[in-house]
């Protein structure tokens, strides 16, 4: 059997391999001559076969079955043996095979070997991969380690000893006696280590922590070893550029992070070596910035006097200024974490912040970026939105909806006047319109709602800015709301603030029927428009049937949600033109809502009625108790609850109120000028809707589809018809529309209709059209009962009728059983 | 704020992405660490020469340095110091030098065993063990005659 080939004759190999293939081929060859190999137990090459192994597994190739011959190196007595062995187990054994568990009796063998460097072989293994069994079994042999003189030993035992203790927590107390004398160590490895191991245990535990701090007095011991180390002359072995053993330096600088932290005493005792080593070290090279930045995060730690951390602050802010982009990196990123605490003191180094948005550094810019956004305030703030602008319009695109974000918040807070927030808007919108969140759009149509003195100058604006390129989508549908609202101050050549121009209600229509159509609109844009051109309808005075015609053309849209608005607006060209002025009326102001969640719509609505749902009379109810009462009596009980009718409407045109509550699931503010909840936004598709004062939900099915009518009445020439209509998303409500007609030859005046539905229901009667019902079936009383059926049970309802006719007080009751079960199943 | 720090690995790979070094100092299995070379070393040879030698990757931190043909990368918990990271890796490459004079990747690409035994010669659990660039070299040297001399018994 001719030796197996050498390890750098196997690497020379493989590199002359053109091919992944051809690679492939060469490592499976030598696997299966390692392979043999193993099998027959050849103890010489083993080491040469298992290093082999460990290059081809770096290369990306299986080499499990190595791990058993890992344990067998270990176990041998050849230190080259050991030494790959280790390095095999390290590199293909872990804690998650049990395999590796059989290595413990050997690592314990090798932790009392007579050879140092076999003992740190097994003390290294340890603690890099060791499990937390290895631990437990092993730790009483590291604490012995950590005891010894040999200070090559020592260190390395306390490395070990902090792994141990990651591994299994419990056992630190059993480190603590050998701890005692670990700083008086003069060499340097041990006492690195020993910080190492000091802070862990600190870290990890409030009980060692105050331990530490009283009975040990650590601080000065450590303020000493930091003091000489500062003080004492040139130590060639442990030099970097002039420092003296900055790893040592940096590793005191966070044990006495810890120290201090919360503590005014610690906190006091090291301030003198804090500003020493703030103020002398070399800044020339990373090294000293190192041991500075270190200084710095411990001042901002503990409880430092103000004087210090000014010292913390303005180190900082020169780092600001440092060539070395990684020192800007990380001074931005200190900066970040105090600017709340010491806001004063960051805003000083505010210039400097703003520059790094320049930067060519993404990770620079994004902080530098972060930081200007915590220092906004109401002094800086035209200053800093002028950069920001900047920024906005020159950065990278990962960062834009952030910026734009940013900017909205920061405006929002601090804007000087409505005019510069919304020009400040329009900036954003312009400038990165595409990367503007969703929810963006309805907290601006919001905000310009509410700048009620610039309306026609923002419309101008948007106007102006949708001319010339409207696929900016959140630009656009900002922009189309705000047309579809103020329109007419837009034609009306009306700008306070600048020239106004002159536009033409056709060229209005026209850029809104050009989103319509454009390719770049999205769905939702597009709902924007169709809105905005009906809207339109009622404040332009020219262009109504072209809007007319616009609106039909959609009722055919293969966009579904397009064709139900459309189909809707036509609906209320046709058969509610009486409610279109007022349901399309000017938006009033909006009161700020939180959050975005769907609002219990349908249980509010009753609350903010004027006609409330409990036996209350409204003011000018035509002594409703009584009669609320005689229906309760007659309908046998407590199971009914009466309804009482609104007063008959004075004002039968009514403002927006009660008319928009025919669309339903409004949250209404109970003021007569009750507008909308802006902020319900359940999907990111259906935000428009609730804010241009229509419902979000698709609305009823018309009215001769689906639902059969039902005469409930007809006596002595009244006849009283039910037409019915229902939600698709809110299947609980169902609308029924009166329509109370009368053959007779003679009016029926003052005509009430009350009605009353069994307990499970609520029922909501709204404004009827009048209180006449002309003779000869002439014309006829509308009115409309919404009905709320949670438990989809079977619509009952007794009604009752009182009219003047003939000279004659007329009245009755009747009870309505005939309802389809489309109507509320 | 939390200042249990770990060094969680160190990487060491060529331009063309080939690994030289791998050392993990918190367990992961093989298939997870192949993931996570695979993705480190994507987004390191994407850095371009301008930008700063930290960027942040998942939940860690990452300190990378180029020498020559190679990349040294460690990942570090969030909190760390990024500065003195970069002198420990600046550090061990000394310690390369000085061990195989004039260190080249080729060394390291013939040699890897060695530049593993300096590696855990110097850091151990992802902490320095020794300051002292002498006492870390002198003690690979007479490891290095132990293997030509051999040991005894334990």
């Amino acid at each position: 059997m001719p030796a197996p080939i050498r390890l750098r004759e196997l690497i020379r190999t493989i590199r002359t391999a053109r091919t992944q293939a051809e690679e492939r081929e060469m490592i499976q060859k030598e696997c299966a001559a390692i392979r043999s190999s193993f099998r027959e137990e050849d103890n010489t090459y083993r080491c040469r076969n298992v290093a082999k192994l460990l290059y081809m597994h770096m290369l990306g190739y299986p080499a499990h079955f190595g791990q058993l011959e890992c344990l067998k190196l270990i176990a041998s007595q050849k230190f080259t043996d050991k030494r790959i062995g280790y390095l095999g187990a390290m590199l293909l054994l872990d804690e998650r095979q049990d395999v590796h568990l059989l290595m413990t009796n050997c690592i314990k063998n090798d932790l009392n070997h007579s050879t140092q460097f076999v003992q740190g072989l097994a003390l290294c293994t340890l603690g890099c991969m060791g499990s937390s069994e290895m631990c437990r079994d092993l730790a009483g042999e590291v604490e012995k380690l950590l005891k010894t003189s040999n200070s090559y030993l020592r260190k390395k035992a306390a490395l070990c000893a902090v792994h141990v203790i990651r591994k299994v927590p419990e056992l630190m107390e059993m480190f603590l006696p050998a701890t005692k004398n670990l700083l008086n160590e003069k060499n340097h490895g041990v006492l690195h280590t020993s910080v190492v191991l000091l802070t862990e245990m600190c870290e990890r535990s409030p009980d060692m922590l105050a331990h530490f701090r009283k009975n040990e007095k650590l601080v000065p011991q450590l303020v000493r070893i930091l003091k000489n180390l500062i003080m004492s002359g040139y130590s060639p072995e442990h030099d970097v550029s002039g420092i003296s053993d900055p790893f040592l330096q940096v590793r005191i600088l966070r044990l006495l992070r810890i120290l201090g932290r919360n503590d005014d005493d610690s906190s006091e005792a090291m301030n003198d070596i804090l500003a020493q080593v703030a103020t002398n070290t070399e800044t020339s090279k990373n090294v000293g910035n190192a041991i500075l930045y270190e200084t710095v995060l411990t001042i901002m730690d503990i409880k430092s006097e103000s004087g210090l951390r000014v010292l913390a602050i303005n180190i900082l802010g020169r780092f600001l200024l440092n060539n070395d982009k990684n020192i800007r990196y990380v001074a931005l990123t200190s900066l970040l974490k105090t600017v709340q605490t010491d806001h004063n003191a960051v805003q000083r180094h505010r210039s400097t912040i703003v520059d790094c948005l320049k930067d060519l550094d993404v990770s620079i810019k994004r902080r530098a970026m972060e930081l200007s956004f915590a220092l906004v305030n109401g002094n800086n703030i035209r200053g800093m939105m002028k950069e920001l602008l900047y920024f906005l319009d020159s950065c990278e695109p990962e960062f834009k909806a952030d910026c734009a974000s940013g900017i909205f918040l920061a405006a929002e807070k601090y804007a000087p006047s409505k005019r510069w927030h919304i020009d400040t808007i329009m900036r954003v919108l312009t400038t990165a319109g595409s990367y503007v969140r969703d929810d963006a759009v309805p907290n601006l149509i919001q905000l310009i709602t509410n700048s009620v003195e610039i309306h026609a100058y923002t419309v101008q604006r948007l106007y102006k800015a949708i001319l010339g390129d409207y696929s900016q989508q959140p630009l656009v549908q900002v922009a189309a709301w705000c047309i579809g609202e103020y329109g007419d101050l837009l034609v009306s050549g009306q700008c306070e603030e600048e020239e106004p121009i002159q536009v033409t209600e056709d060229e209005v229509l026209d850029i809104l029927e050009s989103v319509l159509i454009s390719n770049m609109s999205t769905s939702v844009t597009r709902g924007y428009a169709l809105t905005a051109i009906m809207k339109l309808s009622t404040r332009f005075t020219c262009t109504v049937n072209r809007i007319k015609k616009v609106v039909s053309i959609y009722g055919s849209s293969i966009d579904v949600e397009l064709q139900q608005r459309a189909v809707e607006y036509n609906a209320l060209f046709k058969k509610y033109d009486h409610m279109r002025s007022a349901l399309l009326e000017r938006m009033p102001v909006m009161e700020k809502v939180t959050t975005n969640g769907p609002t219990e719509i349908v249980q509010t609505n009753g609350e903010t009625e004027p006609a409330p749902l409990e036996t209350k009379p409204p003011p000018s109810g035509p002594q409703p108790t009584s009669q609320a009462n005689d229906l309760l009596d007659l309908l046998g009980g407590n199971d009914i609850t009466p309804v009482i009718p609104t007063a008959p409407a004075s004002k039968p045109t009514s403002a927006g109120g009660e008319l928009l509550d025919l669309l339903g699931d409004l949250n209404l503010t109970g003021t007569p000028a009750a507008a909308p909840t802006p902020a319900s936004v359940p999907q990111i598709s259906q935000p428009p809707f609730l804010l241009d004062g229509l419902s979000s939900q698709p609305l009823f099915n018309d009215i001769t589809s689906g639902i059969p009518s039902i005469t409930a009445y007809s006596k002595n020439g009244l006849k009283i018809e039910f037409t019915f209509e229902r939600s698709n998303t809110n299947p609980s409500v169902t609308v029924i529309t009166i329509q109370a007609s009368n053959s007779t030859e003679l009016d029926m005046t003052d005509f009430v209709f009350q009605a009353a539905v069994p307990k499970t229901f609520q029922l909501q009667l709204l404004s009827p059209s009048s209180s006449i019902v002309p003779a000869f079936n002439t014309g006829t009383i509308t009115q409309v009962i919404k009905v709320l059926n949670p438990q989809k049970q079977q619509l009952r309802m007794r009604i009752k009728l009182t009219y003047n006719h003939k000279g004659s007080a007329m009245q009755d009751l009747a009870e309505v059983n005939n309802f389809p079960p489309q109507s509320w199943q | 704020m939390s200042s249990i720090l770990q060094m969680r690995f160190m990487l060491l790979f060529s331009r063309q992405g080939k690994l030289r070094l791998q050392k993990w100092y918190l367990a992961t299995s093989d298939k997870e660490r192949k993931k996570m070379v695979r993705e480190l070393m994507q987004v390191v040879l994407a850095r371009k020469p301008k930008m700063c030698s930290f960027l942040e990757w998942r939940d860690l931190k990452v300190v990378y340095k180029r020498y020559a043909s190679l990349y040294f990368c460690c990942a570090i918990e969030g909190q760390d110091n990024e500065l003195i990271t970069l002198e420990l890796i600046h550090r061990y490459v000394e310690l390369l030098d000085k061990y195989f004079g004039s260190v080249c990747e080729l060394d390291i690409i013939f040699n890897f065993e060695k530049a593993y035994f300096i590696l855990d010669e110097f850091l151990m659990g992802g902490d320095v063990q020794d300051t002292s660039k002498k006492s870390v070299l002198k003690a690979i040297e007479q490891a290095d005659l132990l293997q030509e001399v051999g040991v005894g018994r334990g």
